[in-house]
């Protein structure tokens, strides 16, 4: 929760005194009324209120698969919480889960192409679109390099060993599928792991 | 997960976690859950305050353990004698000898009652070896692990005619035996070469004696845990264990869970609620990656990955090989043939073999331990790096550093900038100018670091460790330059495209015809996450028209479909099952049918056929789940069932009127479907490389001789010992201490997306090591004081955390200490340390190539390394 304007409490000493609850109850008001109320408590405003957009998420750290509520305005995310609704977290996060909008927002956060010339002491930014273009010139170079097609005692194989993918445990199923069809199926990659057998 | 897949047919949690609920006893071994599954621990306290007793077995008094009735201790590594003590009590004992329950669960649903070769010997006889051992090649031929007069094909992707045999026709042929006739077997439990006597002589000298001497777990406590167990076990009660890396882990991981299953098996325990080994996995998608492997040895939905080391020559020679004749596998010629018509399009046809010669073939254990020393050795010249940071995950880490050095080219796919990224000018060799290096000017690697998009920012499914498909949306643009892996696969693929497409190299044919039209949305051109799953679930070819169940898949073509196992959950073109979100009402029925997707076709609890018993009928009221519909003929309850649906309990294959295949020849009371007796094996024959059942060996690395066997460590264990990565010898006097590495609620893993997170870093800002008060004294250690940790792969410098959390153990007449360090560090972010993984060695279990970070041996000594150019700020 969140209070939208502080000026109110500046009025004095005797409106003070007057929004304040308790006196209001110790003097017969219901304390489930009204009287509850004061000048700041009706200033409050529920902290998802400016959200224009939810969306259902799954948390991405651990294997639980916790649903989250993230909340947005314009483009920007303004705050992640647990899904109500799930049986698996019931609204709940851990820690981790918790901090997941920490890790959105992170002004640490990578946003742009960093590169690293052959034997040089620092990074450059560059352009995605040459980084893609560099990137896929050189998987084309090396698969070519070293492309077998049949081993010696006339097996076909149609693989190259001199490139490999590392990583998809914590990547969508849409995207592993698409390393495999890419590097398996289409260049003949066979160095194809992640984070599921160790 | 090859345990869970040898033993009842697929490899995944077979319950879900919500289930864990409804368990009278809960187990959790090589698992510290409450610390690193907090969400998924909820479950386990429900079923605590409805009555349920919690058992935690560990070498370390944890948050978890806290939690629990019961906390059995044990020595890091010595899982198996611990839960070899457990299924020797229980077959052994007064209540599972007379309960009729027992004996109608493991001789309906499990291989108890099948008779094994005449010529199989066991490891109480040969001493901690099996027949068929070869030493020369470091492997068993398993043909005397086999049924008598049949040969069993493995549920396994890598194993349908075992590896084993010369003849791979002679196997095919045998096999055939399963089309003729149920498997041999005595269901009086009595012939002296049937599984329960075999299990009888294997683990009868798995006495609590001999539990409190090898694992250092106190008697009364074993007896303890191995009454409850027993207590919990019947038509009226269920127990559940839950495990986690804490048993993957180590050299004998595969047979850890192996025990596991086994105990379950013998309690009834599996496809019942509250029952069942929930396998609490790491990553948000790791079972979906495993499932839609990026793992070198399967196809999307474990389909064996053609292999140049089996006969896998062409289409229909591998087709022949890997197609089981009975269980669920029969259908294999189904999902290949739609796999491929999925991949190639119209290129693919029954006269091009489908384009089955474009799938490369592998020729080796292209796994991560082997890949780092393929990269050390500049075999592998090129890297993508997407969403891991093997410099801290990795094993030996200085090793996987040295190698990185040595790759021409990497791409880094991160958030952050990781470890892995920075090496060539953060590591302690790049920073340390009197050293060995390399520097950032001797190393040629030429780097990319990507910047990734979170969920939130793209869309797509994760599958949690219950096998659950759930879609997360799109609900922002990604920052700056920040794609998904999704865009990133997708326009790298078509620039590749463009580059091959004028080549006439019939080696560029499979990336030339590679199925690639998904459709894009906005500038970016982001590629549609939905289009991907459609094909993931299948579809008719080439009408595209979604299809709703595996059933519907053909072998001729007529079908596509990306991940067999995936069928069903975007069933038609307006239906994304996987975004599905409707609970179910607390009245019930408690399956949650309608959130999310679970493969296969939305089963909750697999192997659901043996909530009920062998007529169908459930167990118990209180444990009531599936059961048979005399009426409607049919097969109804709670779930969907996971059996075929129509099938009576009292079905029995005719084999007089010839063969049977597929599931036709099972019976009525074979819940496992993927095996090929339809049977929860509990005598694993074929499938695994190490052993039919789980055996105590040492780790690779031990303070001691194997108290049970003369063989040491487990006999076909993957060692590559080489100056980089030298191990220590048996009881070596120079690394006396063991050491178990672990995790901390507050990071995750490589920890790049936890270290650099303000909130995260400042409840666990470095790393530490915890080391029990006998040997801090006598090695003069106070709280807090730096120490260094020695192996003979490197050494790092740590805090010290004195603590009881860690027990010695005293092992044939010596007092061992065992040490703990979580591994999530390193030098970049907000919560630093040094890299535990330098201390880790490369090494493998036999099946799955998982290294043995849980247990190892070490030194340690006061005091703080000579470091003058460190990189991280130390008080």
């Amino acid at each position: 929760m969140t209070a939208r304007k502080k000026d109110s409490a500046t009025d004095g000493f005797f409106s003070g005194l007057r929004n304040w609850a308790i006196p209001k109850q110790l003097a017969g008001q219901d304390p489930k009324s009204t009287a509850a109320q004061s000048e700041l408590s009706r200033q409050l405003r529920p902290r998802l209120e400016e959200a224009d957009r939810v969306g259902t998420s799954i948390c991405p750290y651990c294997a639980v698969g916790c649903a989250q509520l993230i909340y947005a305005k314009g483009n920007d995310v303004i705050h992640i919480e647990g899904d109500p609704r799930s049986p698996i977290n019931q609204g709940t996060l851990c820690p981790k889960g918790a901090a997941t909008v920490s890790w959105m927002l992170n002004p640490n956060r990578l946003t742009k192409v960093k590169y690293r010339a052959p034997y040089s002491d620092h990074w450059e930014e560059r352009p995605l679109d040459w980084a893609m273009d560099r990137i896929a010139h050189l998987i084309k170079r090396t698969r070519d390099e070293t492309f077998v097609r049949a081993l010696p005692d006339g097996t076909t194989v149609n693989h190259t060993l001199a490139l490999a993918e590392l990583g998809g445990a914590t990547l969508d199923n849409e995207e592993n599928y698409l390393i495999k069809k890419l590097c398996g199926g289409g260049l003949g990659m066979v160095w194809i792991e992640n984070q599921a057998r160790v | 997960m090859p345990s869970l897949g040898a033993t009842f047919g697929r490899g995944a949690a077979t319950t879900a976690q919500w289930d864990i609920a409804n368990a009278d006893c809960v187990v959790i071994m090589g698992s510290n859950m409450a610390e690193n599954h907090p969400i998924a621990f909820r479950f386990v306290m429900q079923a605590k305050e409805k009555g349920a007793t919690i058992i935690h077995a560990d070498p370390r008094f944890t948050r978890t353990s806290a939690l629990c009735d019961i906390y059995a201790p044990v020595r890091a590594g010595s899982d198996i004698a611990f839960l070899g003590g457990l299924i020797n009590y229980i077959i052994n004992s007064e209540r599972w000898l007379n309960d009729a329950f027992f004996r109608e669960y493991v001789v309906n649903y499990t291989n108890i009652a099948t008779i094994i070769e005449d010529n199989f010997q066991d490891a109480s006889e040969l001493d901690g070896l099996f027949s068929g051992w070869q030493a020369e090649k470091l492997s068993y031929n398993v043909d005397s692990w086999q049924y008598r007069g049949m040969d069993i094909p493995a549920t396994l992707a890598e194993a349908y005619v075992h590896p084993s045999t010369e003849d791979p026709d002679k196997a095919i042929e045998k096999q055939q035996e399963l089309t003729r006739r149920l498997p041999p077997s005595d269901r009086t439990l009595q012939d002296p070469k049937c599984v329960y006597q075999i299990l009888k002589r294997h683990y009868a000298a798995y006495t609590p004696e001999m539990v409190e001497r090898v694992s250092g777990c106190p008697k009364k406590t074993f007896l303890k845990v191995a009454e409850t167990l027993l207590n919990n076990a019947g038509r009226e009660r269920t127990g559940a264990w839950c495990y986690a890396v804490g048993w993957t882990h180590h050299t004998t991981g595969v047979q850890m869970i192996r025990a596991a299953a086994i105990i379950q098996c013998l309690l009834g325990n599996i496809g019942r609620p509250g029952g069942g080994i929930l396998a609490l996995r790491g990553h948000c998608s790791i079972q979906g990656s495993t499932d839609v492997p990026t793992l070198y040895n399967m196809l999307p939905g474990y389909l064996p990955q053609p292999s140049a080391m089996k006969p896998h020559k062409n289409f229909d020679r591998y087709v022949e090989v890997e197609t089981p004749p009975t269980g669920w596998w029969h259908n294999f010629p189904k999902y290949i043939i739609s796999l491929l018509r999925a991949w190639y399009g119209n290129a693919a046809s029954a006269e091009n073999e489908w384009r089955y010669p474009w799938i490369p073939k592998i020729v080796a254990d292209h796994s991560q331990e082997p890949m780092m020393l393929a990269i050390a050795d500049g075999l592998i010249r090129g890297l993508l790096l997407i969403g891991q940071n093997p410099v801290i995950g990795g094993h030996n880490s200085k090793l996987v550093r040295k190698g990185l050095a040595n790759l021409e080219w990497m791409v880094v796919r991160e958030t952050f900038e990781n470890e892995t990224a920075s090496f060539w000018y953060k590591s302690p060799e790049a920073k340390d100018t009197n050293g060995a290096g390399p520097r950032a000017q001797d190393i040629k690697t030429e780097i990319f670091l990507l910047p990734a998009a979170l969920p939130g920012e793209k869309e797509g499914s994760f599958t949690n460790t219950q096998r659950l498909l759930q879609w997360h949306d799109k609900v922002v643009e990604p920052p700056g330059d920040c794609r998904s892996d999704l865009w990133f696969m997708f326009h790298l693929g078509k620039r590749l495209k463009q580059l091959y497409a004028n080549s006439q190299d019939p080696k560029d044919e499979p990336i030339k015809n590679l199925t690639w039209d998904y459709p894009t949305q906005g500038a970016q051109e982001v590629p549609s996450a939905d289009a991907v799953l459609k094909e993931i679930n299948g579809y008719t070819w080439p009408e595209r028209k979604q299809i709703e169940d595996f059933k519907e898949l053909k072998d001729d073509g007529s079908t596509a479909c990306g991940v067999w196992i995936y069928t069903g959950v975007y069933p038609r073109a307006d239906f994304n099952h996987a975004r599905s979100r409707k609970p179910d009402l607390p009245d019930g029925p408690g399956t949650h049918l309608d959130w999310g997707f679970a493969w296969p076709s939305n089963r909750r609890i697999m192997y659901n056929r043996a909530s009920a018993d062998a007529e169908g009928k459930p167990w118990s009221e209180r444990k009531r789940y599936m059961w048979w519909d005399g009426e409607k003929q049919q097969w109804t309850g709670k779930d969907n069932p996971d059996f075929s649906s129509n099938k009576a309990p009292d079905y029995q294959p005719d084999f007089s009127q010839g063969p049977k295949n597929g599931v036709d020849a099972h019976d009525g009371k074979a819940p496992f479907m993927m095996s090929a007796d339809g049977k929860a094996w509990i005598f694993v024959p074929s499938g695994l490389k190490d052993a039919p059942l789980p055996t105590h060996y040492e780790p690779v690395e031990s303070p001691v001789r194997n108290p049970m066997y003369g063989q040491q460590e487990n006999p076909p264990v993957k060692k590559w010992a080489r100056a980089d990565n030298p191990y220590h010898r048996v009881g070596d006097p120079q690394y006396p201490y063991v050491i178990t590495t672990y995790r901390l609620t507050e990071h995750h893993s490589g920890a790049i997306p936890t270290r650099f997170v303000p909130s995260l870093a400042e409840l666990q800002p470095e790393g530490f090591a915890e080391i029990p008060p006998e040997l801090a004294a006598e090695k003069s250690i106070a709280n807090l004081d730096w120490i260094v940790i020695s192996t003979a792969r490197g050494e790092i410098e740590s805090r010290a955390l004195i603590t009881e959390r860690l027990r010695p153990f005293e092992i044939a007449g010596r007092r061992i200490y065992q040490i703990g360090m979580p591994w999530h560090f390193g030098w970049q972010g907000y919560a630093t340390g040094d890299v535990v993984n330098v201390l880790s060695s490369i090494v493998g279990d036999p099946n799955t190539t998982i290294h043995e970070g849980k247990a190892f041996t070490c030194n340690l000594r006061k005091g703080r390394l000579q470091r003058p150019q460190q990189g991280v700020a130390r008080t």
